[in-house]
């Protein structure tokens, strides 16, 4: 079984009357199966409402399964006295970086989960060193998190999620509310993790950009995964994308308008590099063609 | 000649340790009806500066000229520019604050002290405008969808029919769909009622397709000001300040410099993808 | 203008008095204030201004932010000097039409204007050397004892350093919608008591969404990272008395000894008083 196992997983919002009778349901996932092995990074692509964050709640025990069942590392999030074993095993990074600090200086931050685990104290200030290191926030250790840059924030909330040594690290759009810069910085410190540390990475985004350098995309529409694959498989297929209304790398949008043009190149293109190494392929191929259908005129 | 900036300064809390020289010696005139992208990142400038254009901050030096008239003056009313120059905040759909969506549309123009018939028109009038139809009148504002919610903000402004528009990072948070349809939107506003629009960004490639101008901000100073294309043209130097020219342009010139002939101007996919095709289609060296 | 607070605006810097103890700090401000108010000599002004100007010293905190909490109590300042001015009877110094000041007057009103200075200095010391954080943990572990009387002391403390750091993004997020709403022609400023309160109304009912939307966020992001109450929980900086607290408490022994002994001796103001001849 991978580190992360969810079978015909669905989960309703219910909406209460004042006398706390179900009113209405609203099924918010419905039916999603996934397997997530250990190492792997995951992003989990949709539009709002799509039911990526909710899936991603269930993931840390926050929400449990109204259908189906979901396992972290072989335990059943159902399962209440596996409830804090869970939080630990998969840590979870939230959208608003001021509502997810709860420190008033760095390093407080990053040691509330340890503290919460009643880790002893000379570990906690090793891991809460090793976590800011790990994110490159080290030198504020000392500041105030009102402070700093939003990109930060989001950093200072990831070492904190770290420092709990969580196998599996869920963020829920941790960019929706930064910069282009602060997007980079928190991108880059993910895939750093999950490269060095080896933690098992669940991204979920609205973002094309930080997607294609994934192991594995997963699209989601209505609570229902709608598509499913490497990057190249997912974003070769531009207008199932469209269709979904979900933004296409522009590289891939200039080879798909190529290929529409009768231009025989490959579909699955993602960036510029890619783009310009098959062109000037192409052109030589083409040059080569010509060449031989010019001997045979001959 | 609608609004002229001349040589404004503005200093956050001047004279203490919290000194910040926000914006330096900016001079600019945003003529009528141009649709304009502001772009910088985060601390360039960009938010303080249109704070400024409807009085909201008052700069430490320098002057504002709506239609002709000094801001600053004596007696010129403060109320009436915000009247004339609506400003949509960041997330404005935390302004929001009225039982449902319709009363709190009327919230602008009440403010305006029109009479209940002009402030129902009006505020029915925005509503059409962002695509909030009869059905969502009386709805609470808070059990909209995020995107409805940010559209039924946008109103509040637009129903006191501003002649200039400025939208501070309308796109802020939104996935691509909801995006695309605040944008559309906006688009079509200019078109339709020629109103000035200045939006505010920090992504170039949300403002390319759009704009026909734009003023790009760093530390407080205008870097440039030109239409897209030519500032795009410094696609190298923006790297340098933290911003990034649309994809296509790097793809572009990184043809051209492997000595294709192709149009480095190319912005979006499909004028690249033209530019690429014509080139491939010449066969022989391009 | 809002930025401008300095109640609970920690300033980083690495000094003695920072790394003191909490408990030492709290104990301290209080015998300090004690002492302003219970030796009304000038020498025991003396000493309280020396030892006050040691510790900021030694606090390496500039010394601006010490005094940028005495904004917020300008006016009530000027109130409590000028009451006891020209209200308090006694030996009669100057007098002009209906208004007298007397002796005991100014040695009131100086003396009022001094204890309230020192009071709120006195506590920006405390809260500009401690994290918010410490502080809570100082006053929960001061009054752990309660626990016994099943006072939530943990859940309190808890709660009071979350309202420290929530503080500063409030008032940020208020002048925000404040700006916002007067964009949309919102007026907080003219009217009268009922009309403001009215108009207030457009600016607290977001505030109060946005605080609860913030609120509930945070519950579950403490929850994700297994918060579940003080039960079982350790912490990254234990209380722990060290030498340095130890000493700082016979220096606050002492300091109390001498404010006693010299508010027994009444030198300086015999001498000050038959030099001006009162």
């Amino acid at each position: 079984m991978g580190i992360i196992k969810a079978a015909k997983l669905a989960f309703d919002y219910l909406k209460l009357d004042e006398n706390g009778n179900v009113e209405s349901k609203q099924r918010a996932v419905d039916g999603v199966d996934l397997e997530v092995e250990a190492g792997d990074f995951i992003a989990i692509l949709g539009h709002n409402g799509s039911g990526k964050s909710t899936l991603a709640k269930h993931i840390n025990a926050i929400l449990l399964p109204s259908e189906g069942a979901l396992w972290v590392d072989g335990k059943d999030t159902q399962d209440e006295s596996k409830l804090w074993e869970i939080r630990q095993t998969a840590g979870m990074v939230f959208q608003n970086p001021d509502n997810q600090i709860i420190g008033t200086i760095v390093d407080e931050d990053v040691g509330f989960g340890p503290e919460n685990m009643g880790v002893p104290r000379d570990e906690i200030w090793e891991r809460v060193e090793k976590s800011l290191r790990a994110v490159g926030m080290w030198e504020y250790r000392s500041h105030s998190p009102n402070k700093l840059s939003g990109g930060q924030k989001q950093r200072v909330a990831i070492a904190g999620v770290v420092a709990m040594k969580p196998k599996c690290i869920v963020l829920d759009e941790p960019t929706a509310m930064l910069d282009p810069n602060g997007r980079k910085e928190v991108i880059r410190t993910v895939h750093e993790l999950n490269q060095k540390e080896h933690v098992t990475v669940i991204l979920i985004t609205h973002y094309m950009e930080e997607v294609i350098d994934a192991d594995r995309v997963i699209v989601m529409d209505a609570g229902k995964i709608v598509m499913q694959g490497t990057p190249h498989e997912v974003f070769g297929r531009v207008e199932e994308l469209k269709s979904w209304r979900l933004d296409v790398p522009q590289a891939t949008l200039v080879t798909h308008d190529l290929r529409e043009r009768g231009f025989d190149l490959r579909p699955d293109i993602l960036s510029n590099e890619e783009l310009v190494e098959e062109l000037v392929a192409y052109r030589a191929a083409h040059a080569q063609e010509e060449g031989t259908a010019r001997v045979h005129q001959d | 000649m609608s609004i002229r900036i001349e040589h404004l300064n503005y200093t956050y809390s001047d004279g203490t340790v919290f000194e910040q020289h926000a914006l330096k010696d900016i001079s600019l005139e945003l003529p009528d009806g141009q649709f304009i992208g502001i772009i910088g990142h985060t601390g360039s400038g960009k938010s303080t500066l249109i704070q400024h254009l409807n009085g909201l901050l008052k700069a430490t030096s320098g002057t504002i000229y709506y239609n002709g008239e000094n801001i600053y003056a004596e007696g010129y009313s403060m109320k009436q520019l915000r009247g004339k120059v609506g400003l949509v905040f960041q997330y404005p759909e935390y302004q929001l604050f009225e039982t449902d969506v319709f009363t709190d549309v009327c919230f602008g123009p009440k403010n305006l002290g029109l009479g209940q018939e002009e402030i129902e028109r009006r505020a029915a009038d925005a509503l059409k405008m962002v695509g909030l139809g009869e059905e969502y009148y009386k709805v609470s504002p808070f059990e909209l969808s995020g995107g409805q919610k940010r559209r039924a903000a946008i109103a509040g402004i637009l129903a006191m029919e501003p002649e200039v528009l400025v939208l501070d990072e309308p796109t802020a948070g939104l996935d691509p769909r909801g995006r695309d349809d605040i944008l559309d939107q906006v688009a079509l506003l200019h078109r339709e009622r020629r109103i000035t629009v200045v939006l505010v960004s920090h992504s170039m490639e949300d403002v390319a397709r759009y704009v026909e101008r734009i003023i790009v901000m760093n530390q407080g100073e205008v870097l440039y000001d030109d239409e897209p294309k030519k500032v795009f043209r410094h696609y190298k130097e923006l790297e340098a300040v933290g911003l990034a020219a649309p994809q296509e342009i790097y793809l572009m010139n990184e043809l051209a410099e492997l000595g294709w002939d192709v149009d480095t101007d190319a912005a979006t996919a499909a004028e690249a993808a033209e530019s690429i095709a014509r080139c491939l289609e010449r066969r022989g060296p391009c | 203008m809002l930025r401008e607070i300095t109640l609970g605006q920690y300033y980083p810097t690495d000094s003695v008095i920072h790394k003191l103890d909490p408990r030492v700090k709290l104990a301290g401000t209080l015998v300090f204030i004690i002492s302003l108010f219970a030796f009304g000599k000038i020498e025991a002004y003396l000493v309280a201004t020396l030892f006050l100007a040691s510790v900021i010293k030694i606090s390496k905190v500039p010394f601006k932010f010490m005094i940028k909490g005495l904004r917020a109590i300008i006016m009530l300042l000027m109130i409590t000097v000028i009451f006891n001015l020209f209200l308090v009877s006694g030996t009669v110094v100057v007098k002009f039409w209906i208004f007298q000041i007397t002796v005991e007057g100014i040695k009131t009103a100086v003396s009022m204007a001094v204890r309230l200075i020192y009071l709120i200095i006195g506590s920006s010391v405390m809260t500009l050397t401690t994290t918010p954080n410490d502080l809570t943990d100082g006053l929960e572990k001061a009054l752990s004892p309660l626990k016994k009387l099943h006072v939530p002391i943990h859940e309190i403390a808890m709660m009071m350093s979350i309202a420290l750091r929530f503080i500063p993004i409030l008032l940020e997020e208020t002048d925000k919608i404040m700006k916002a709403q007067q964009a949309r022609g919102a007026d907080f400023e003219s009217g009268n008591l009922l009309q403001r309160a009215k108009n207030m109304v457009p600016l607290l009912v977001p505030l109060f969404i946005s605080a609860f939307r913030r609120a509930n966020d945070l519950a579950m992001a403490m929850e994700a990272r297994g918060y579940h109450g003080g039960e079982g929980r350790t912490k990254m900086r234990p209380l722990e008395y060290k030498g340095r607290d130890r000493a700082a408490y016979l220096i606050l022994l002492a300091y109390f000894l001498v404010m006693l002994a010299v508010s027994r001796l009444n030198l300086v103001e015999t001498a000050l008083f038959s030099a001006l001849g009162w």
